[in-house]
């Protein structure tokens, strides 16, 4: 008896990102080989410069790669067009970032409705709810961004990134901006949710605490992996 | 449906979150300034057009010189049309010895259909509309035949073969028009008691008069069967033109209005423009996170675009809604003197105003919102992400033309809309040259101050595009605001020096030769003041260089019944006050040994005359011809003896020739006129105190409505202004905390911003004073033919307001800038 064959969610062949810098050439990313399975929480690490930011954006389809390919759950990202990209992001993505990116005129509930409401989904007002209750903001549903705490702004970013039931979040430094302490109850929160909801995590951290608490890590340097690929 | 609704939504959103709210009042601005002009002139135009009905007393008038057809009245019944007649002749009246020539007027029941006879109960006290026409056996004389015949209410005077009672004094006709010669004194009286006059024979000048009104599809449909049915003798009349006097005052108005609310426009999309830049540069960061969590392009833009158009709805509607309310505002005093009631307004206003909000989303709005279409996703990771540079000028274009084409619609006057488009557009593009070459030196000349002045100075320097558009929409909207506050008192107390309150009231026609000395005698013994009597010779224009002239030479029938008529010639040295050269030069002693004429402006086109052209006259039988030397223009508000033609005297002075005058005559001083008329019995006076009045008062409301629809460019401009300094804002906030992070004292980090702001407050007041005197001349010469000085203090107010401007902004932008930790507003910032 064979094991079904399990398809990994992020596949990524020969990706390399390279910019140019006066005449020469600037090597961002070169060759990346990696491949996340369904339920891993892979961290990706490195120190500033190594080109972590810009894999976590070819890897969500934000950016354009110089070769490569990057399939997300089977689909070849950059056969994409533009559109294209951002339809699968809708159906597949989940995000949290390191500075919130909440929408100012947006209060919390409507911060969390918004990708679903962008999916055109009738029952976006009652599963934001559920959400913001989930991560422990059941009270705090009509404050503006602009009133809440760092590690409360973060909270909405996470029922946010996981309300749409994502099969793959994306996190970049979603710890940088908090102290020690709310960092810690953030990422408690997001494993808790990565959990529950069985999604695959991609996350970018400099934080060592944080990526042994995933069950891989990747680390980067001089814009290739020195170690973790698979 | 899910778009729209989501489009919705975000459309409370935002307007929640404080991010439309300039928007949305800018187009509503926008909408009711353009709107309530719009309204108030289409109302104005539809009552002139039915007050002109009023000088013919109907709609149409059918006239014969015999008893018409009774087919004319069958016919007018048959289309439902109201009918009434009048029979015109002129007869002698008698009272015991005394006897007056009077223009008789007999008329029907229902008599004038369109405006309303005035009466008095007696000579010298205050007169009412009259609700019926004359009963029989009574008439109604005008305050001449009454004085002539020395009559009162209730005496009697004989007509032909019939004896009649005076049973009221006539003050208006509202159908007699202002014709300045061949007055009679009238009479009218009810058409039953002709008969027995016995006036009436074969043989006798009568006009007989079919007045005729109702809806004006029927009126037209009837004049075109009456045309089509004429028989000799008889003649359709429709309207010829409202009554000049008061039109030209209210065309006048209408165009100050229009520029007034064009102001408003091109203000208001400045702060459109800026109001949408603004909500872009906040709404970056959103489109990249919505980009993020999977929503296309076209999804996004589709939401911006409702959100947008739904905006414009609602403040085309609210700004529609504002507009018509304001023009009842504007219209509520008019009507009393242009009509009964105003006609109400139609719809095309109010499809004007929705145009034109979405024409200025579409022009002001949406290259600044294309941009966000092009924020790649990737910003949210990489703030520096960018997609593309600042939106191309190119991208206005459209909306400039879309705008421009608007405009010319609205101002309904071609010459006038390009003209002040061409000026507003000279004027903004000489601004941002002048701030921008400005700003480079600036930032010269601040390196020699201090630290805080060298880093303000830098700024400017670093940010000099956007410093330029700051200073660009500074001075437009200053401008607005000089132009409102110094310029609009200037205008507005040169345009009432034209017609002042003592114009003359009075004109004395036919005085001889040899009266002149004891008229003026006349005056002086009732301590009046000396008036100006001036010759008046008949002639008929033969020949224009030796070509002849007659009727079928012209194709307009104005011009053909110019031609046909005798004008008024004047021989004079000095040139009249209140008529301005245009052209060539006033009577040389050269001019004088030769001869000469000077001729007035609208008449020498409307004939084709130019400068030098050779003119042949008749004049008592006698030819003479002359160079046209000079061309005038006059001013007809001024009410004073205006002249087509005049000569050099030698070429005139031998021929027969009458006096006229014109003078003001205080109420008080009614008495007066009994008293010339006993005195010189053979002068015919005619009173235009009532047309004076009317024109007075209705530029006295034009005056209040203009006053109004400045407040809505006095808005626009503040909201420009307001716009403006809220454009650079959040930049500063970010700048003044990082100064601060790094150690600046709050005192450096407020006279940093300073030096900033004194140059461009300094730099728009300037360019404000300069642009508001300039479009102040340009208006006072080309629009309301006007001599204008330009306020010497404009100056002062300019740079007054450019420093009040300079302490708001920095108080605000300082206060804003220091009134949190600098962490914070970091953090607002990233």
């Amino acid at each position: 008896m064979t094991e079904p064959s399990i398809q990994p969610v992020v596949r990524v062949a020969g990706l390399s990102k390279l910019v140019p810098n006066g005449d020469a050439t600037l090597a961002i990313l070169q060759d990346i080989e990696l491949a996340v399975m369904p339920g891993e929480a892979v961290a990706v690490v490195g120190a500033s410069g190594s080109g972590k930011s810009t894999l976590l954006g070819l890897l969500a389809g934000l950016d354009l790669p110089t070769a490569g390919s990057v399939h997300l759950a089977g689909v070849d990202l950059f056969s994409l067009d533009e559109d294209g990209r951002a339809a699968l992001r809708k159906r597949l993505v989940g995000f949290v970032f390191q500075s919130f990116q909440l929408l100012a005129p947006l209060t919390a509930l409507e911060n969390v409705m918004l990708p679903l409401e962008l999916a055109e989904r009738d029952d976006a007002e009652a599963q934001a709810r559920a959400m913001l209750a989930r991560v422990g903001l059941g009270d705090r549903l009509r404050h503006y961004p602009k009133l809440l705490s760092g590690g409360e702004q973060q909270r909405v970013a996470l029922a946010r990134a996981f309300v749409v039931e994502p099969k793959v979040l994306f996190a970049d430094e979603p710890t940088g901006n908090l102290d020690a302490d709310t960092g810690a109850a953030i990422i408690d929160l997001l494993f808790e949710l990565n959990a529950e909801r069985g999604a695959t995590l991609v996350l970018v951290t400099h934080d060592e605490m944080v990526a042994r608490r995933c069950t891989r890590q990747i680390r980067l340097a001089g814009g290739r992996i020195v170690n973790g690929a698979r | 449906m899910g778009r729209l609704r989501l489009a919705a939504r975000m459309l409370v959103r935002d307007w929640r979150a404080g991010e439309l709210q300039l928007l949305a009042v800018a187009l509503t601005v926008a909408v009711t300034s353009v709107t309530s002009v719009a309204f108030f002139g289409d109302r104005v135009n539809q009552a002139l057009t039915r007050d002109a009905h009023q000088l013919l007393g109907a709609d149409l008038l059918i006239t014969s010189d015999h008893p018409l057809d009774p087919r004319f009245s069958g016919e007018a019944r048959k289309q439902g049309l109201a009918s009434a007649s009048s029979t015109r002749f002129i007869s002698m009246a008698r009272r015991n010895e005394a006897s007056q020539l009077a223009g008789v007027k007999a008329v029907s029941e229902g008599y004038p259909l369109r405006g309303r006879l005035r009466i008095a109960p007696a000579l010298n006290v205050a007169d009412a509309e009259a609700d019926r026409v004359p009963g029989e056996g009574g008439v109604w004389v005008d305050e001449r035949l009454a004085l002539a015949l020395g009559v009162g209410v209730g005496d009697a005077i004989e007509l032909g073969a019939s004896r009649l009672t005076v049973s009221a004094i006539l003050t208006l006709e509202p159908d007699r028009g202002v014709t300045f010669f061949n007055l009679a004194p009238r009479l009218i009286m009810n058409v039953a008691d002709l008969p027995r006059t016995g006036l009436i024979q074969v043989g006798s000048r009568v006009t007989y008069a079919l007045l005729l009104a109702g809806e004006r599809q029927a009126i037209d449909t009837y004049a075109r069967w009456a045309r089509a049915s004429l028989g000799r003798g008889e003649r359709v009349q429709g309207l010829d033109s409202a009554r000049p006097e008061i039109r030209a005052g209210l065309d006048r108005a209408k165009q100050f209005l229009g520029l007034t609310a064009l102001l408003a426009v091109v203000l208001a999309g400045v702060a459109i423009g800026l109001a949408t830049r603004r909500y872009t540069e906040r709404h970056l960061d959103n489109y990249a996170v919505m980009r993020c969590l999977g929503a296309g392009q076209r999804q996004l833009f589709a939401l911006f675009a409702w959100e947008f158009v739904a905006l414009g709805a609602i403040a085309a509607v609210l700004g529609c809604a504002l507009g018509y309310g304001t023009q009842h505002l504007l219209s509520g005093g008019l009507s009393q003197f242009i009509a009964a009631q105003l006609p109400l307004p139609s719809w095309v206003p109010a499809a004007q105003g929705v145009l034109l909000a979405f024409v200025m989303l579409l022009g002001f709005a949406l290259p600044p919102l294309t941009r966000l279409g092009r924020v790649p996703a990737l910003r949210v990771l990489r703030r520096d992400a960018e997609g593309g540079g600042d939106w191309p000028l190119l991208s206005y274009g459209a909306g400039i033309a879309a705008l421009s084409g608007l405009v010319l619609w609205q101002a309904d006057d071609v010459k006038l809309g390009a003209h002040a488009l061409a000026g507003f557009a000279g004027a903004g593009l000489a601004f941002a040259v002048v701030a921008y070459v400005a700003l480079r030196l600036a930032a010269r000349a601040g390196r020699f101050g201090g630290v805080a002045w060298r880093y303000g100075f830098a700024n400017l320097r670093r940010r000099a595009r956007s410093s330029t558009v700051q200073i660009l929409a500074l001075a437009l909207g200053l401008t607005a605001i000089l132009l409102l506050t110094v310029t609009r008192g200037d205008l507005l107390a040169a345009w009432r020096a034209k017609t002042p309150p003592d114009a003359p009231n009075r004109f004395i026609l036919n005085i001889q030769p040899e009266q002149r000395a004891p008229l003026a005698q006349f005056f002086r013994d009732r301590g009046l003041p000396p008036v100006p009597i001036l010759p008046m010779v008949r002639g008929r224009l033969a020949a224009i260089n030796a070509v002849e002239v007659s009727a079928a030479s012209y194709e307009e029938q104005r011009t053909k019944r110019l031609v046909e008529r005798e004008f008024n010639l004047s021989y004079l040295d000095v040139l009249p006050a209140h008529n301005r050269i245009t052209g060539g030069s006033w009577f040389s002693a050269r001019d004088r040994e030769r001869g000469a004429l000077s001729i007035e402006d609208g008449i020498a086109r409307t004939l084709g005359v130019k400068l030098g052209d050779q003119l042949t006259w008749v004049v008592g039988g006698q030819t003479f011809t002359a160079p046209v030397t000079s061309i005038r223009r006059l001013d007809w508000d001024s009410m004073q003896v205006n002249f087509f033609v005049i000569a050099t005297p030698p070429l005139l002075e031998r021929h027969p020739t009458s006096y006229i005058t014109s003078f003001h005559l205080a109420g008080r001083h009614a008495q007066v006129m009994n008293q010339l008329a006993q005195a010189f019995p053979n002068m015919t006076v005619v009173d235009t105190s009532a047309i004076l009045r009317q024109a007075l008062a209705v530029m006295e409301r034009v005056v209040e409505a203009v006053q109004v629809v400045f407040l809505f460019t006095l808005a626009a401009g503040l909201l420009v202004l307001y716009a403006a300094l809220l454009a650079t804002e959040d930049e500063r906030v970010r700048e003044a905390a990082i100064m601060r992070a790094l150690g600046a004292s709050r005192g450096q980090v407020a006279s940093a911003q300073r030096a900033e702001f004194i140059a461009i407050g300094l730099l728009a007041g300037v360019l404000a004073a300069a642009g508001a005197t300039g479009i102040g001349a340009l208006i006072a010469d080309r629009v309301l033919h006007l001599d204008y000085t330009p306020n010497a203090w404009i100056g002062l107010w300019g740079l007054g307001l450019g420093a009040a401007c300079i302490a708001v902004n920095a108080m605000a932008s300082v206060r804003a800038a220091l009134s949190r930790p600098p962490i914070a507003a970091l953090r607002a910032a990233e």
